[in-house]
């Protein structure tokens, strides 16, 4: 078996879809990772309520803890020159306003872009929706990071979603541990593989049809 | 909270450590008051150790619920808080109704209501389980589902100073969905670190004035949820939020 991207490399490579002075909010596990990636000059959200927040507490600095300053998820972060508070109204509205890019994890995406975040479905009795729903319907560029196939070797890239969906026509990239790929009106372009990864092989992981790009090439860091 | 009755729909800001009114909550759980409706952000077990060093939480209310509206229930990826089955088969017997919603949109029905709005339009979660029972319609070509405003009976909230006349600053991201909860509630109930005549607060920084807030409990020194009891939250921060970091950071 060839060897995939590492969960690091994933979130370097989705980190780099982020330009300097993109507003931007990542969601929970893998997107969290590319936190420590993104370009400088990316100005982070965190939709409970503050922007440009600085490094996050560790074992290293653990009596910095400041119990009113958290992220989304429940972590202690440190005071940055430039931040800013907010209520979560306003924080919404900052999401659904089209200002934002965000980075989200997924479990499905459909070659026309529709994303499953969760496996929420009517019999669910912990939804867990969060804001994901609001971040895919409002984000000026949504960037999905997550594996290319499930544990079982199943595509998580599909024709269509088997999946309950989360939002319809929403991911613009969708990077995984095999390839980026960009949904466009004419499907998913495949526009780079994992090194050492042929095009053909990478269709062959995925349950969409692939457009391979002229220019197709190795995943660039 | 005396007056905090049965059946009562309760709303309050609930994230982690920042702005989570912890010490109304656990007055609400020795009330003892029953089948209430609780509108909050996150409802996520935690273990009981936690709660007895006061860490705010909710899961503490789950005897006394009837129903829960919140876009964040249980803890994914939070298996280190224990179990990931916390309201047992409760909702399989139609003890507890769940509702889901996304948090953008639960936010806005609180704002709607603080409007005096009847409700509104919105395009988040189409086709999706939000849409559940509700009506949806097309305007300008485009489809939306109608969301009702939620009005609660009961707002518990935190800032972290007031005046005596319930106007209030807040401090970091504790701000939160309090300034809402405030405007949309029928009653709001304050818990503060500290209270001060009028005039001791700089009118600028003032985040929600006190025409909102009905009553303001300080919270007690001795209080283990206060702000000065920094060793409680470390000791949270490194048995509870530490290894889950590590554990996401190495993809679990």
């Amino acid at each position: 078996m060839k060897e995939k991207l590492s969960e690091e490399t994933v979130a370097m490579r989705a980190a780099k879809e982020l330009q300097p002075g993109d507003y931007c909010n990542l969601g929970i596990g893998m997107p969290q990772l590319c936190a420590l990636y993104v370009p400088q000059g990316v100005h982070i959200q965190t939709e409970n309520g503050a922007l440009d927040f600085g490094p996050l507490v560790t074992e290293e600095n653990v009596e910095q803890i400041d119990p009113d300053l958290i992220d989304a998820g429940g972590r202690f972060y440190t005071r940055a020159p430039g931040m800013s508070f907010f209520d979560i109204l306003t924080s919404f509205a900052m999401i659904r306003s089209g200002r934002m890019s965000t980075i989200l994890g997924g479990l499905q995406v459909s070659e026309k872009g529709d994303l499953a975040i969760h496996s929420t479905s009517e019999a669910d009795v912990y939804p867990q929706i969060g804001g994901s729903m609001d971040l895919a319907w409002g984000s000026r560029k949504v960037v999905v990071a997550m594996t290319h196939t499930t544990k079982d070797g199943k595509p998580k890239i599909v024709k269509e979603l088997t999946m309950p969906v989360s939002a319809q026509r929403c991911v613009d990239v969708i990077v995984t541990d095999l390839a980026v790929i960009e949904v466009t009106p004419a499907g998913l372009l495949l526009k780079e593989v994992a090194p050492g990864w042929t095009p053909q092989e990478v269709q062959s992981q995925t349950g969409a049809r692939l457009i391979v790009a002229d220019d197709v090439k190795a995943v660039e860091l | 909270m005396a007056d905090v009755h049965d059946g009562a729909s309760i709303a309050a800001h609930s994230w982690g450590a920042a702005g989570t009114p912890g010490y109304l909550l656990r007055a609400l759980v020795q009330r003892g008051v029953k089948d209430l409706t609780l509108y909050c952000n996150n409802f996520i077990p935690v273990p009981d150790f936690l709660a007895e060093m006061g860490i705010p939480m909710v899961t503490p209310l789950i005897p006394q619920l009837k129903k829960i509206v919140s876009p964040f229930i249980g803890g994914r990826g939070l298996t280190l808080s224990g179990t990931t089955d916390f309201l047992g088969d409760q909702v399989k017997k139609g003890q507890l109704e769940i509702e889901a919603t996304t948090h953008g949109i639960f936010m806005e029905r609180l704002h709607g209501s603080a409007m005096g709005l009847g409700g509104f339009y919105s395009p988040i979660g189409l086709n999706t389980i939000v849409e559940r029972g509700k009506e949806k319609r097309v305007i300008d070509g485009k489809e939306y589902i109608f969301e009702k405003p939620i009005r609660p009976d009961v707002g518990l909230i935190k800032a972290h100073t007031a005046d005596k006349l319930g106007n209030l600053v807040y401090r970091g991201s504790s701000r939160g969905s309090n300034p809402v909860i405030a405007m949309a509630s029928k009653l709001t109930i304050v818990e503060v670190f500290e209270v001060v005549e009028p005039g001791e607060l700089d009118p600028e920084m003032v985040g929600t004035p006190g025409i909102y807030i009905d009553r303001i409990v300080r919270i007690p020194d001795e209080d283990i949820a206060s702000a000065k009891r920094r060793p409680e939250v470390i000791k949270y921060f490194t048995e509870i939020i530490l290894p889950l970091m590590l554990a996401a950071s190495k993809g679990g």
